[in-house]
């Protein structure tokens, strides 16, 4: 078959190994935002121990490579007893990882706006939950969006890593096809444009999304 | 099952070469993305239009794509345009690719942050263009990008891992192979974790102290 022949038989099946790929992402982000809201809350609680807990946790998944979180995660879930599909390994391997990164995000956002927003609040006897509702966070996230939407990418080529533990992404189904039909150069040239027009789609989307929430300010 | 570190016993050398290598991976492959980083800014911020639109290409799509397949295509895929790597040298050369398309980044953003008015001033002066850039434009944007330049260094030694899955033996792989010997992987991963955050923490640490050093003129 021709290398042109290769890349068009094989695309159907790339392009639903690349949703397998976004969603994951997605799902992880999700997910990490969550970790990372209560590992932010750590780090800015007054108990000392309880900051120290939130900056070890960001130190350790920003300092130790994914690939090999990803692994120990991978058997570390058996060892306790806990046997899960790789699929939720890798996804938990994601999370946890996105979540050090967003944490940092999170806590740059907070600590970007200023404390007299906060002060001028709680002198017009707004509730606390009014204050961050309606004064903190949607300032917050304005200036963190172009942030999170950064890590959302470097995250989808993370994801790539996940195919070592045997998760059917977007590289390990390039891998598959690249074995049988011995054109690997193609393939993963292809898998490659694929992960490109990916970001840019998520660029793309961040970018909408900043416009929307730079609007909504006015 | 229970948790035993003796699983480690007798394999020194082995976890010792393991370690060399990933330092030569990481540091070649630093040294050679640094080079590449900086002739690839000197071609998007002074080269003609073509050239610059070539490379802005080449930096977003080594930016736009998983390290992994970037590995891949040079390693696997290679050998069909005539270019057949060993592992260490296809990870090596696959580093300083990726490396340098971030680190082509940081320059050009670092030539930006110098001020035009100083770049005129030394034009007026009779400076020639190589004067300026090296004697003007190159030791200040060094303080300013510094944090960033270590930044990149630190995750250039954490991508080094993913050398061990087109089987160099650096340290991940190594330790991923006594494992299988000894079936003890969440002993062996997690001393292996720790290692590498140990690594990245001192390289962090040195990256501070330089910082501080090259900044200690600046008025704060």
């Amino acid at each position: 078959m021709s290398a042109i022949k290769v890349v068009i038989h094989s695309f159907p099946l790339l392009l639903q190994a690349a949703m397998t790929t976004f969603v994951l992402s997605l799902v992880a982000t999700a997910i990490g935002l969550v970790i990372a809201a209560l590992v932010c809350a750590l780090g800015l609680s007054k108990r000392r121990w309880l900051a120290r807990a939130g900056a070890v946790y960001v130190s350790f998944f920003r300092g130790v490579p994914l690939l090999v979180q990803l692994l120990l995660i991978y058997y570390f879930l058996p060892f306790i007893g806990i046997d899960v599909p790789s699929l939720v390994a890798a996804v938990v391997g994601l999370s946890l990882c996105t979540a050090a990164y967003l944490a940092e995000i999170l806590r740059g956002g907070l600590a970007s706006i200023p404390p007299g927003q906060r002060e001028a609040g709680e002198m017009l006897g707004l509730a606390k939950s009014q204050i961050w509702r309606r004064l903190l966070l949607p300032q917050a996230v304005r200036s963190m969006l172009p942030a999170i939407v950064s890590e959302v990418t470097l995250l989808l080529k993370a994801s790539s890593l996940i195919s070592v533990i045997g998760v059917a992404e977007l590289t390990r189904t390039g891998q598959n096809i690249a074995a049988s039909t011995y054109q690997p150069l193609e393939i993963y040239a292809t898998v490659g444009a694929i992960y490109l027009a990916l970001n840019l789609l998520l660029a793309a989307g961040g970018g909408m999304m900043e416009r929307r929430f730079g609007l909504a300010r006015r | 099952m229970t948790f035993d570190l003796s699983v480690f016993a007798g394999s020194g050398t082995e976890i010792l070469g393991g370690f060399l290598m990933t330092l030569l991976a990481w540091i070649s492959g630093t040294a050679l993305s640094l080079a590449l980083g900086l002739a690839v800014s000197l071609g998007l911020v002074f080269g003609p239009h073509a050239l610059a639109i070539a490379l802005r290409s080449y930096v977003e799509a080594i930016r736009g794509t998983p390290f992994l397949v970037q590995l891949f295509i040079l390693y696997f895929g290679g050998p069909y345009i005539g270019l057949t790597l060993d592992p260490l040298p296809a990870g090596i050369v696959g580093l300083a690719i990726y490396g340098g398309s971030y680190f082509a980044e940081i320059f050009r953003a670092g030539f930006l942050a110098i001020p035009a008015g100083q770049v005129e001033a030394a034009a007026l002066l009779g400076l020639t263009r190589r004067q300026i850039v090296g004697r003007i434009q190159f030791p200040q944007m060094m303080v300013v990008i510094l944090p960033a330049l270590v930044n990149m260094v630190i995750i250039l030694s954490k991508e080094t891992t993913i050398l061990s899955i087109i089987t160099v033996p650096e340290l991940t792989f190594v330790v991923k192979g006594i494992g299988t010997r000894t079936f003890a992987f969440v002993e062996t991963l997690l001393a292996l974790a720790l290692g590498y955050w140990l690594l990245v923490e001192v390289t962090s640490a040195c990256g501070k102290a330089l910082e501080q050093r090259v900044a200690r003129h600046l008025v704060r």
